[in-house]
């Protein structure tokens, strides 16, 4: 891909993915709504869709209000923090044979970087805030990072071996014959709950924690600050679920259909999925969290790591 | 372990079989609930079958009302009747109860069906007695008050009432 073509597609990405990032908003709401027996937003607009504009609209016109005892420059930079992460995460997503922004060959330790990066916007918001409950929610987002970022990292060497290389399209490449998630299922396993804890989704969404933190580290957050926490909270969705599908659902591979739509339609249905693990599963309590990825999610991606190496060298010898 | 990952793929399922299942939600405006005759919302003032005014301002209910939201103020018509002359409800205080609705001897006073009293001004929460007053009997159609009485009226003498005997003459010897 040329570099004016490689520009022009990462533009595109970013609109496509802070739009899809806007819908989801209110599709998720939907969908809550219909496993939960009721409608979720329908009045405005067909089925809804308006209030993806009603809401946006809502937030950019609110008053863009930093607390006086806040850390006014940490307290500004926090919630862009997060939304230029998951945005530079998107560059080495291979959407398609040539659909990408980067192919670099370190690309799946780029993402993890870029993931990694996105939660120190989670613990400077919380710590900026000057705030009891933000600074919990700080706290519990450094407790879980600690916890998950070393299995999560792991979780995905297996695919590395599998593969021979970091380059997402060779990833992509080598799962031709098997998609990666019959081999790697472990792998998948331990990646997806490390994801969700990765995007601070339900159940995982301690640092936040609604009923028991008010917002947790964005209770002092409003108007765009707050929108774009948001944001980088609906991007880090599907940017997981991107490289879930990427890693271990054969990316863009697919027959009869158009590379991107299948790329698509895994991505939407790893998306219902989260949402789905929104609806049904109650929030663990962070020691809970942390002994769950030290004592079970650990020795598993090793486990993993292993029998991945060892099967790969028994295949080659 | 196992166990608590098995409980969760069940309650992944439960929850996608929800998928089909028809939403609980009553779509309010557009579809509205049945509220029993009996349900406690707006108060209204009713008259007798004659169609005259059921309230004779007792003040019961301005009593019995634990928020103290009815003021009224008592007068006499020519006929003898008790009549309020002014009768004022401020709606922003109610709490539907229907405390006054049982305190009131004449069944003057009564609660209806209807919630939707929404204001953008406070002060139209006031309600005077020319918006209580209805024109028909509300839940009781016969009940009159002056009629089952003892008290005189014009028209209307003690002991002429329903059920009611004639007044003994305590002064008198005969039986």
């Amino acid at each position: 891909m040329t570099e004016l073509g490689a520009i022009s597609f990462g533009l595109f990405i970013i609109v496509a993915a802070v739009g899809g990032a806007a819908v989801l908003t209110w599709f998720e709401r939907r969908v809550l709504g219909i496993w939960q027996d009721r409608y979720g937003p329908n009045r405005l607009g067909p089925l809804g869709a308006g209030q993806v504009l009603a809401d946006m609209l809502k937030l950019l016109t609110k008053d863009d209000w930093v607390p006086p005892f806040a850390d006014k420059p940490v307290f500004i930079f926090a919630p862009t923090a997060i939304v230029v992460a998951m945005l530079l995460g998107f560059a080495v997503v291979p959407f398609g044979p040539d659909l990408y922004v980067l192919d670099i060959n370190i690309g799946l330790l780029f993402f993890l970087g870029m993931t990694s990066l996105a939660v120190y916007s989670v613990l400077l918001g919380g710590l900026a805030s000057n705030n009891k409950y933000a600074l919990l929610g700080g706290l519990r987002s450094a407790a879980q990072m600690v916890s998950y970022e070393v299995f999560m990292g792991l979780s995905l060497m297996g695919v590395v071996m599998l593969t021979g290389s970091f380059s997402l399209r060779a990833i992509v490449e080598a799962q031709r014959d098997m998609w990666f998630c019959i081999p790697q299922v472990l792998g998948l396993f331990t990646f997806m709950i490390a994801g969700i804890a990765e995007s601070h989704r339900l159940p995982f969404d301690l640092p936040e924690a609604e009923h028991e933190l008010t917002a947790g580290f964005h209770t002092e957050y409003g108007g765009m600050k707050f929108a774009m926490f948001m944001l980088g909270e609906y991007l880090g969705l599907i940017l997981i679920s991107c490289m879930i599908t990427t890693l271990f659902f054969g990316g863009w591979l697919g027959p009869w259909l158009p590379p991107l739509l299948w790329f698509c339609i895994k991505v939407f249905i790893l998306i219902l999925f989260f949402i789905l693990l929104r609806a049904a599963i109650p929030r663990p309590r962070y020691d809970q969290l942390m002994a769950l990825g030290w004592k079970v999610m650990l020795p598993l991606t090793l486990l993993n790591l292993l029998l991945t190496g060892a099967i790969a060298l028994w295949l080659e010898g | 372990m196992l166990k608590s990952l098995v409980s969760q793929l069940q309650t992944l399922w439960t929850i996608l079989q929800h998928t089909l299942t028809k939403a609980e939600t009553v779509q309010y405006p557009e579809q509205m609930p049945y509220l029993a005759p009996r349900y406690r919302g707006r108060i209204v003032l009713t008259n007798d079958p004659d169609g005259e005014e059921r309230c004779v301002a007792c003040n019961l209910c301005a009593v019995a009302c634990p928020v103290d939201c009815i003021a009224l103020q008592q007068g006499v018509k020519d006929d003898g009747r008790w009549y309020p002359e002014f009768f004022r409800i401020n709606f922003s205080r109610c709490i539907m109860c229907g405390m006054c609705e049982e305190a009131c001897p004449t069944n003057a006073i009564q609660l209806t069906p209807d919630f939707e009293m929404c204001e953008y001004d406070r002060t139209s929460m006031v309600y005077e007695k020319e918006h209580l007053q209805i024109e028909g009997t509300g839940k009781y159609h016969d009940y009159n008050f002056y009629r089952v009485s003892g008290l005189a009226i014009a028209g209307k003498d003690k002991g002429q009432a329903q059920n009611e005997a004639e007044p003994i003459d305590v002064k008198s010897l005969l039986p």
